[in-house]
Formats: structure tokens, C-alpha cells, sequence
């Protein structure tokens, strides 16, 4: 009996040896995911940054006015004026919706060919 | 435990038969007994002194323990730590009330240089004088060998800069990280950021300081980590910002001016919505203070802000409305306005020596802008009443705004304050204010009458102030303020649709000995928009204009800054989402718009 202890006791040994020594490397390789994943968060911040202040040196009043000025032929913006308020009754309706499926009384039923596309009807 | 008794009666009788003292056995015995107890306290107390000592040693050897492995243990960051804790190092970014940048930071880097790793100082020099223009060549030559081991050579590089210094190629040139702070929209709001600059300076990091404006007034908070995250909301509005100090600066230039400035304020918060001086300058390359010469010369002049200047006649409209608080007269009461009136020694004279008395109503005073008129209500209101009601609108203190070049500002006025000075103070000559001390007091009044702080900070609740002014009192003062662009001296300054109501004031500038400069003016124009509801107040000031389109050069406000003025409101009001009330658009308005 007490042979088949100490075997026992010694295979448990190697297993929780093996057990500890994978733990120990995986948690050393979840730590540098850790780190490379912070370092990436920190340059995407950075890059984020830089892109909030390209789009706000992009959106610049001046160079906002500019394009407008080259582009007037195209777009015909001008500041803004007091006159294009407007009130919501000037606005007119939308044209109403084409009524389809109406129901079709008294037809008669038509036979012949449709033309073919470019070919002359008489 | 048996307790032994001190006489055993054995021992007792035993001794009495032998003639002995029994009391010794008293004592002997008595004696054995403290020696026991002794013992025992020895004993407990050794006990006690025992785990004392060992549980102070495990204290101490823990500490010390936990100070060693601290000490020589390499510091690392806690690697585990959840990445949602944000602590930025850097400077917080300034934002206007829509969340749009105006300050911001950019990671750059500064070059240095180490001498004893150069291989080639002379080409080194020669290569860097061809990077950057401004460096000479026999100066960095010199500064390499002159036995120094270190040198900054640049504070910050572009990118293409830094890949040039790259491809030099010399082990001796190293590159330091930096924050840079930048300003994207370039000039736009220059006089309210202010600027920045580098404080103590490192190899792996500077600190970034502010230098002026809302920068510095509020350093500490921009630079306080655990708000690195959140942006400084600021009340500017990008937007309006843009379109004031267009309209300004070719004001400035249409009116031949020396400089100007426009506020435009909130009346129920006391938010600063577009503050504008010109000349004006780019923060992100700040010029250097001027050394000499008359500073309000330079670009960095806030002269909406630091311009103490006396503002005139806009300073009427509160003696007006002050008389009519006390109840000593009604917008319609007739007062002597009779020209030129005469006091001491002192003559008081109409603009252009007119006369509109004999008599005129208070409301006409205020239209015409009589002078002798207000000096007839500021002897009725009397010297101390007008003092505490001047000071009650903040015109005798530096505006509290979140700028540092505030605080200097204070507003000029008199020491003493004879009957004479409140004739003059009544009509805005002889005391001096900054044009956002007029827009906050006439912010005071369109609103009702509360008194209102000014801050350059997004508030959302209305002012809750003292009240200076009833409501009642308040509203007939934009009346008559409304009647000075319909048939006063403003009339250049309607704008259909936003019922302008306002006050100019003219005033010469004085000269640095005393006395007044006669065509060296300062033209102010404060209104107020809209007349029957007050929304913003727009202050315009204009240093040294003249209008010369006429025959001779006109140097009025109603002439310079008026225009100016509606300008701004024409364009500014649409944007700040103010509907034109009177007229609704016409369908001709509209296709006017569309040619």
C-alpha cells in the first residue's frame, strides 16, 4: 500500500509542477499582451488626438471662408442673412403620393406585342 | 492552587512547646509566599516583554523587508491595472460652447544635442544651418566644440524637419518628445487664448505653461491631470467668433482705424459669445512682449479687455435710467437742455456746438445725446447716488473675467468727486472703462435689470445677480435706447428685422499730460438686440477712426462704429439662431438673395 502512496504522491508532484509552469508562462504572455495592448491604446489615442486637431485645423473658419470664395461658382454660398428665415407655411407640401391599384372596372382585355426598346411605333 | 496558611497550628504549638517565637513563622512563611508571587509576576512579565519584542521585530522586518525589495526592485507600471483609468499627462484642451477645438495638443519633438557622441561636428553644423535657415553655421560649430556636453538646438520639429535631422545620420543628434500646444484655427480668438510656451524643459518631457489670456487664468486647471480628460468649455461660439472678426477687421480697415474691438454678450448669462480685438496676432507663434514704445501699439493689445478708454456718451443712458428709478423724472419729462450750459468756471457745450433745448425730454436727450440734458439729470440724481449706482454696474472694478490681463485693467475715475465730475461722469468724460465693463453694464440693464458677471466660461443658468434696475425701468431704457437708431445719432445702425436698440459715445483720447487730442477719438457703439425681447448686447469699439468718404473726415460713432455695429448684428444674429421679428421674409427678399 504504501508504495502505491508514494507514487502516487510523486505523479501529483509532477502534475502540479507541470500544472504551475504552464500557469506561470501563460500569465507572463497575458501580461505582455496587457502591455503591448496599453501601448497600442495609447498610440491610437495619440493618433486620435492629432486627427481631432487636423479636422479642427481643417474646418478652420478662414479656410472655410476661402473654399467657399474659390468655389462660388459651384456651390453659390454666402453668409448667412436675416431674409433666409423663413416661416414653416412657406414651405410647400410635399406633391401627394400617385394612387396605384385602383380598382379597374368595365376593362377589356387587350392583346397584342409591346414595341422593343429603340424600334420605331408607327 | 492549596493556599499554605501562615500559622500552621502544628508548627505553632510545636514552637510554643520549644519556646520559640511562633511570629517568625508568621514571617518566614509569609515571606515564602511573596517570593512565590514574585515568581509568578517575573515570570508573566518576562512573557510579555518576550512576544513584544518578537512581535515588534516581525513588524520591523517586514516593513524593512517591503522597503528593500521596494527599493531595489526595477518600477514597473501595474501591467494588470484596467486601461479605463485615464491619466493624461497632458495640458486639457480648450473647446468653444459646441465642443469645436480651439486649443489643443500635438505630439512633436524637440532635437538636442550630445557633443561627445558627434562624429562630425562640422558637418553637423553645416547640414543643420541648411535644415533651418535660421541657424548659423559658425555659431553651432562653435557651441559644439566649445567643451559643452549637451545643447538644445530646436524646441520643436515638424515631421519633415525630424526626417531630415534623421538622415544626417549622427549618433550625437537625439530627439526629445514634446507636447505642443497648437491652435488650429490659427488667429481666430487669439486675444481670449492668449498662449503658451515651454516651462521647465527635460530630455523626455516639457511642461507646457500658459502665457496669457484664458491660458493663464486658468493654468492650473488645464494642467491638473485628474481633468486632463474633460476640455475647458469655453462660451465663445466658433462660428460667430469667425463672422465678428471678419466684420471688424475690414471695419478697422473701412474706418481707417488704429484698432477696435467687438463683444457680444449673452445679457441672461453673462456668457462672452465673441470677443474680437484687432490688430490681432497668431498664438501659435506668439510675438514677444514689446519692450518698448507705447504698448497698446502692439498686436497682443486686448483692446476690448485692456483698452481703458473713456467711452463717452454711452455712459448717458445710466444717469437717464438711474432719474428714472429714483422717480425723479419719466422718459417724457422735459428737462433744461438749454446750450452751452455753464458751471463754475466750466462751460458745458454741445457736439458741434449745437442746441437742442430749450427743453427736452428725457428721452430725447438720450436720442440726440445731449450733453447739458445729462448734466441736468446728474445734478438731480447728485454725486453719491451716482457713484454707488456706477459701481453697483461694475464700472469702478477690473472686470472679474477669466482672463489674466483683466485684473490690470482697473477702470480710471476720479479721487474726489465734486458736483463737477458728476456732470462730466453723467456723459462718460473724465472716467474710463474697458468696453467689456459697457457690456456688462449694459448687459445689467437689457436683462431686466440684474447686474450680470461677465465670463468668457459656457454657463447654462441665467445670472442670478442683485437686482439694480425694476423691470419696469429696465424696459424704458431700451425704449429710449431703441429710439436712438430709429431717429437719433445711430441711425446707420438698424437692421431690419433685429430691432437694434444702443447708445454711441464719442470721446477724445487724452494726452499722456492732460488735456484732450481733437482728432485722435474713440468711437463706442453699445447695443442692444433684439429692443423688445434683449438677447445679446454688442459692444463696438473703434481706437482712432475716421470716416473719409465725405468732404471732411467725420470722427462720430454714428459714423464709424454704427456701421460697423449692424454689420456684425446682420450677420451674427442668423448664426447665434435669432429669427428676424418684424418683417417675415418676403418672397422679393428671397430672390434678391437668390441673384
Amino acid at each position: 500500500m504504501r508504495p502505491v502512496l508514494y507514487v502516487l504522491s510523486f505523479l501529483a508532484v509532477m502534475a502540479l509542477g507541470f500544472w504551475a509552469y504552464r500557469e506561470n508562462y501563460a500569465t507572463q504572455s497575458a501580461l505582455r499582451d496587457v502591455t503591448d495592448l496599453q501601448n497600442e491604446i495609447g498610440s491610437l489615442r495619440e493618433s486620435l488626438s492629432i486627427e481631432r486637431a487636423e479636422w479642427a485645423y481643417l474646418n478652420r473658419p478662414d479656410r472655410l471662408r476661402d473654399l467657399a470664395t474659390v468655389n462660388f461658382d459651384r456651390l453659390g454660398l454666402l453668409p448667412m442673412v436675416p431674409q433666409q428665415f423663413g416661416e414653416v407655411a412657406q414651405i410647400a407640401f410635399p406633391p401627394a403620393p400617385l394612387v396605384t391599384n385602383l380598382p379597374i372596372e368595365g376593362g377589356e382585355m387587350v392583346s397584342g406585342t409591346l414595341p422593343v426598346a429603340g424600334e420605331q411605333t408607327p | 492552587m492549596t493556599r499554605t496558611p501562615l500559622r500552621p497550628l502544628a508548627r505553632i504549638l510545636n514552637a510554643r512547646q520549644k519556646g520559640e517565637n511562633p511570629d517568625s513563622i508568621e514571617r518566614e512563611n509569609l515571606r515564602l509566599r511573596h517570593e512565590v508571587m514574585r515568581d509568578k509576576s517575573r515570570g508573566s512579565a518576562q512573557l510579555r516583554l518576550v512576544v513584544l519584542a518578537l512581535s515588534f521585530f516581525g513588524a520591523f522586518t517586514l516593513i524593512g523587508a517591503r522597503m528593500g525589495t521596494i527599493a531595489a526592485s526595477e518600477p514597473v507600471e501595474p501591467r494588470t491595472a484596467s486601461a479605463g483609468t485615464e491619466i493624461d499627462a497632458g495640458r486639457a484642451d480648450i473647446v468653444d460652447r459646441n465642443g469645436r477645438i480651439l486649443a489643443t495638443n500635438m505630439l512633436t519633438h524637440a532635437l538636442y544635442v550630445q557633443t561627445r557622441d558627434l562624429i562630425d561636428p562640422a558637418r553637423v553644423a553645416k547640414e543643420l544651418a541648411a535644415i533651418f535657415p535660421d541657424l548659423d553655421e559658425k555659431t553651432l560649430l562653435r557651441r559644439f566644440t566649445d567643451g559643452r556636453s549637451f545643447l538644445w538646438v530646436r524646441k520643436v520639429l515638424s515631421p519633415e524637419q525630424m526626417q531630415q535631422v534623421h538622415e544626417i545620420g549622427d549618433p550625437g543628434l537625439l530627439f526629445g518628445p514634446r507636447e505642443m500646444r497648437l491652435y488650429p484655427n490659427g488667429t481666430l480668438a487669439a486675444h481670449v487664448l492668449g498662449g503658451s510656451s515651454f516651462g521647465a524643459e527635460g530630455v523626455n518631457s516639457a511642461e507646457v505653461i500658459g502665457t496669457a489670456g484664458l491660458e493663464k487664468f486658468e493654468d492650473a486647471r488645464l494642467r491638473d491631470p485628474a481633468q486632463a480628460g474633460t476640455p475647458l468649455v469655453t462660451s465663445l461660439d466658433i462660428t460667430v467668433q469667425a463672422a465678428v472678426e471678419d466684420v471688424l477687421a475690414s471695419g478697422i480697415t473701412m474706418m481707417n482705424a488704429k484698432g477696435g474691438a467687438a463683444i457680444l454678450m449673452d445679457v441672461n448669462t453673462g456668457e462672452i459669445v465673441a470677443l474680437a480685438a484687432g490688430p490681432t496676432f497668431d498664438p501659435n507663434d506668439r510675438p514677444a512682449n514689446p519692450t518698448s514704445g507705447d504698448p497698446s501699439d502692439s498686436p497682443l493689445f486686448n483692446r476690448a479687455v485692456q483698452g481703458v478708454y473713456e467711452l463717452g456718451s454711452t455712459f448717458k443712458i445710466f444717469a437717464a435710467s438711474q432719474a428714472i428709478e429714483l422717480g425723479l423724472v419719466t422718459p417724457e419729462t422735459l428737462v433744461d437742455a438749454n446750450a452751452p450750459m455753464y458751471y463754475g468756471k466750466f462751460k458745458i457745450n454741445e457736439f458741434e456746438g449745437h442746441n437742442y433745448g430749450p427743453m427736452l425730454s428725457v428721452s430725447d436727450i438720450i436720442a440726440k445725446s445731449s450733453n447739458v440734458g445729462t448734466a441736468h439729470i446728474a445734478m438731480m440724481i447728485g454725486g453719491e447716488r451716482q457713484q454707488a449706482f456706477l459701481k453697483s454696474l461694475g464700472l469702478f472694478d477690473a472686470s472679474p473675467v477669466e482672463l489674466v490681463e483683466a485684473k490690470g485693467a482697473k477702470p480710471l475715475r476720479p479721487a474726489r468727486w465734486p458736483e463737477i465730475v458728476t456732470i462730466t461722469a453723467a456723459y462718460g468724460h473724465g472716467i474710463s472703462g474697458s468696453p467689456l465693463n459697457l457690456a456688462a453694464a449694459y448687459a445689467s440693464i437689457a436683462n431686466g435689470g440684474i447686474k450680470v458677471t461677465p465670463t468668457l466660461l459656457k454657463r447654462t443658468e441665467p445670472m442670478q445677480g442683485p437686482r439694480i434696475l425694476s423691470k419696469a425701468v429696465a424696459l424704458q431704457a431700451v425704449g429710449m435706447m431703441r429710439r436712438v437708431v430709429t431717429e437719433g445719432t445711430a441711425s446707420l445702425g438698424d437692421v431690419p428685422g433685429y430691432a437694434v436698440a444702443g447708445k454711441t459715445g464719442t470721446a477724445e483720447k487724452t494726452r499722456k499730460g492732460g488735456g484732450y487730442i481733437k482728432d485722435k477719438v474713440v468711437n463706442t457703439f453699445a447695443s442692444v438686440f433684439p429692443a423688445n425681447d434683449p438677447k445679446y448686447v454688442l459692444v463696438v469699439t473703434l481706437d482712432e477712426p475716421s470716416e473719409n468718404t465725405g468732404s471732411k473726415p467725420r470722427r462720430t460713432a454714428g459714423w464709424t462704429a454704427v456701421p460697423v455695429a449692424a454689420e456684425i448684428i446682420r450677420r451674427a444674429a442668423p448664426l447665434l439662431g435669432l429669427r428676424p421679428q418684424v418683417e417675415a421674409a418676403s418672397l422679393d427678399g428671397l430672390v434678391a438673395v437668390k441673384n
